[in-house]
């Protein structure tokens, strides 16, 4: 058990930068999730935490105690990589075992932790079998055990789950919230799947070029993300972001002159402003035609999502999407809309920052009133 | 809709023709590959085979059936028992010495980043070199009297070596002349294999405390290398039997230093005896065949996962 502080940590390669001055507090037993694209330093930090990388600037702490020079071994971290990366020449309980080998225990007692680890990873009738005779999921599993055996203080997942395919994945995800609530150990996994993130995380991290967009529980970036980025990039269907401009307190107007109103009480604006406007597709409110304020829209195509249907069409020459629920008549022609005021997340267009009276907290939420 | 198209034309044939119709087809597709490997590969063996057993000789007029006689007469053959000593001792010391070296190169070539590309040239460069046209500059750096290998010997205080006079040298100096031709070749497979180790399983070593170099090398380059080790040792070995260029050149076989091609070459192009030529070929043929045959059985079961 092991929180873990991360401070103005920086990496480079050479000249090239790719974390700048990363700040992150990771709270014992917390589940965190760090979610960005590829190529947004996320894999980089994992392996900085694990000793896979050297730390060019800053500090890393586990548990207290600043592990920047402990080999990867010392470190009480265990990690579960994308390829699973098990020894091909050995046998799962080769495998598994490796490291309680390398630490030198006797055989018995390896022997009794690989038949318990096994158990709790379902792999106790495949433990005599090299990885090639396993199937995908059998893999993670044995690499699963293999992290558990060392009963770590630090869990560290490199994007597990991107090799499974979809419907294992899904179960994986569940099996990993399974076992995390079991040991309670730090998890931080790292994923450019919202999805996985969503549902796995106590704690979100977006990471976007280096630098940490916005943390914090997933309900929160969702409901209120601080950028721009953050709103693009969770939520599927993505959200709509329309560019406008302020033309009074409580109006937006987009380039061809449609208008948007605007609660005037929520957003601290000036007139002229260059702003975009985001609307989840599942936001907006689908009207009678002729009701007042209505936009009529019109419909490109639908996709047809099963509980739901998602609706393609233009706002103010954007693209715009509206997510119905399937039970409603389908859209054909033109789709009257409004869109709810307080739906509506106003982001500036230069800095791509959150407009609003209330700020959202940014960076490390959980220890901001540390 | 092809499919569904095609389907009541396949019904009309009777369900018994087709598999006869299938297996004719089948075969005619076969038939020229099938020619193309009896000229080329096994037409020649055959003629060997037929050779072997009669007393052919360049511009005889007549061929003799003789049996085995030839294959009797090459058992008993002195020099052909030393030639087949010699081979084996040659290989003995070649192929140890190239797969072991060639792998040292190659993790130590692997790590290097910019001046990685001049090694591996460096290194390939014998591997290109004409080893007949070179044997004469070994014959000149080994001299006993004029070679620069003798003179830091005895710099260093050793008595002088007779590398290519001396009996009991020549097959250890034929080696490492050898070894210095093959190395190269050897060091390049190695590097392919190393590329493809894939980074994350020393990453899981690290994590799991097996982060050492002889570390590492154990768990994961090691085992990981097995399949081109094996290819390497196969390729090695069937390279080292076939040693005959520096015999030619630096001892033409002198003082008991016949090696087996060399014997097969003396036989059937110096002394025209075709037949018997012939037959020394085949028992070549039959021991590369069963040592490679037994390599990679043998390994095969080793080194696949």
């Amino acid at each position: 058990m092991a929180d873990i502080a991360i401070r103005n940590v920086e990496k480079s390669y050479g000249k090239t930068a790719v974390l700048h001055g990363i700040n992150l507090e990771i709270a014992d037993g917390e589940f965190l999730v760090i979610l960005g694209p590829s190529g947004c330093g996320k894999s980089t930090l994992l392996r900085m935490i694990a000793g896979l990388e050297g730390i060019t600037r800053g500090e890393i702490a586990i548990a207290g105690r600043v592990v920047n020079t402990l080999e990867p071994r010392e470190r009480g971290c265990a990690m579960v990589f994308q390829n699973y990366a098990l020894y091909p020449h050995m046998t799962v309980a080769e495998n598994i075992g490796y490291a309680l080998k390398v630490a030198g225990l006797p055989k018995a007692e390896r022997e009794r932790r690989v038949a318990e680890i096994a158990r709790i990873v379902g792999l106790e009738a495949f433990l005599a079998r090299r990885p090639s005779e396993l199937s995908g999921g059998q893999r993670q599993r044995v690499a699963m055990g293999r992290a558990m055996i060392r009963e770590p203080k630090v869990f560290l997942f490199d994007e597990p789950l991107s090799n499974l395919d979809a419907k294992l994945r899904v179960q994986m995800r569940l099996e990993i919230r399974r076992l995390h609530q079991r040991l309670q150990a730090t998890s931080v996994f790292v994923t450019h799947d919202q999805i996985e993130a969503m549902s796995l995380a106590d704690r979100i991290v977006v990471m976007n070029q280096g630098r940490i967009e916005q943390a914090g529980p997933p309900r929160l970036l969702y409901a209120e993300p601080a950028t721009r980025f953050v709103a693009s990039f969770l939520g599927a269907p993505a959200m709509n972001l329309l560019p406008a401009t302020i033309v009074a307190k409580d109006r937006a107007r987009m380039a061809d002159g449609t208008e948007i109103a605007l609660d005037p009480g929520r957003f601290v604006v000036e007139i002229g402003q260059a702003v975009e406007i985001g609307i989840r597709p599942e936001d907006v409110m689908i009207v009678w035609p002729g009701s007042e304020g209505a936009h009529a829209l019109e419909v490109e195509f639908t996709e047809d999502m099963g509980s739901s249907r998602l609706i393609h069409t233009r706002l103010g020459g954007m693209e715009f999407t509206v997510l119905q629920p399937a039970a409603q008549i389908e859209a054909e022609g033109h789709l009257p809309i409004t869109i709810p005021e307080d739906a509506i997340h106003l982001f500036d267009r230069h800095s791509g920052k959150r407009l609003e009276r209330h700020i959202p907290v940014i960076g490390t939420a959980a220890s901001a009133a540390a | 809709m092809t499919t569904l198209a095609l389907a009541p034309a396949i019904d009309r044939v009777p369900r018994r023709a087709r598999p006869v119709r299938e297996l004719l087809a089948g075969t005619l597709f076969v038939v020229p590959a099938t020619m193309l490997l009896l000229a080329i590969i096994l037409a020649p063996l055959l003629c060997l085979l037929i050779l072997s057993v009669t007393d052919y000789e360049i511009g005889a007029m007549q061929i003799r059936w003789l049996g085995l006689a030839n294959f009797e007469k090459a058992l008993s053959d002195p020099v052909f028992r030393r030639a087949m000593g010699n081979t084996l001792l040659y290989v003995a010391l070649v192929l140890p010495g190239g797969v072991f070296i060639g792998l040292l190169v190659a993790l130590l070539v692997h790590g290097r980043t910019r001046s990685r590309a001049f090694y591996e040239v460096a290194y390939f460069l014998p591997v290109t070199a004409t080893l007949i046209a070179m044997a004469a500059v070994w014959q000149f750096l080994l001299h006993p009297k004029l070679g620069p290998v003798n003179g830091l010997l005895k710099a260093a205080g050793f008595p002088e070596m007779a590398f290519i006079s001396e009996p009991s040298l020549l097959i250890p100096t034929l080696a490492a002349i050898g070894l210095w031709n093959l190395i190269g070749f050897n060091m390049i497979l190695f590097l392919a294999g190393l590329t493809a180790i894939p980074r994350d399983l020393y990453d899981a070593a690290e994590i799991d405390g097996a982060g050492g170099p002889i570390d590492r090398f154990l768990t994961v380059t090691w085992p990981q290398l097995a399949p081109t080790t094996m290819f390497v040792a196969v390729t090695t070995s069937i390279t080292a039997f076939k040693v005959f260029d520096t015999v030619a050149v630096l001892t033409r076989g002198r003082d008991g230093s016949e090696v087996l091609l060399y014997a097969i070459y003396l036989e059937g192009f110096q002394y025209f005896k075709i037949g018997y030529s012939a037959a020394l070929t085949v028992i070549f043929l039959a021991f590369m065949l069963a040592f490679s045959v037994f390599q990679a059985f043998q390994l095969d079961r080793k080194v696949h996962y």
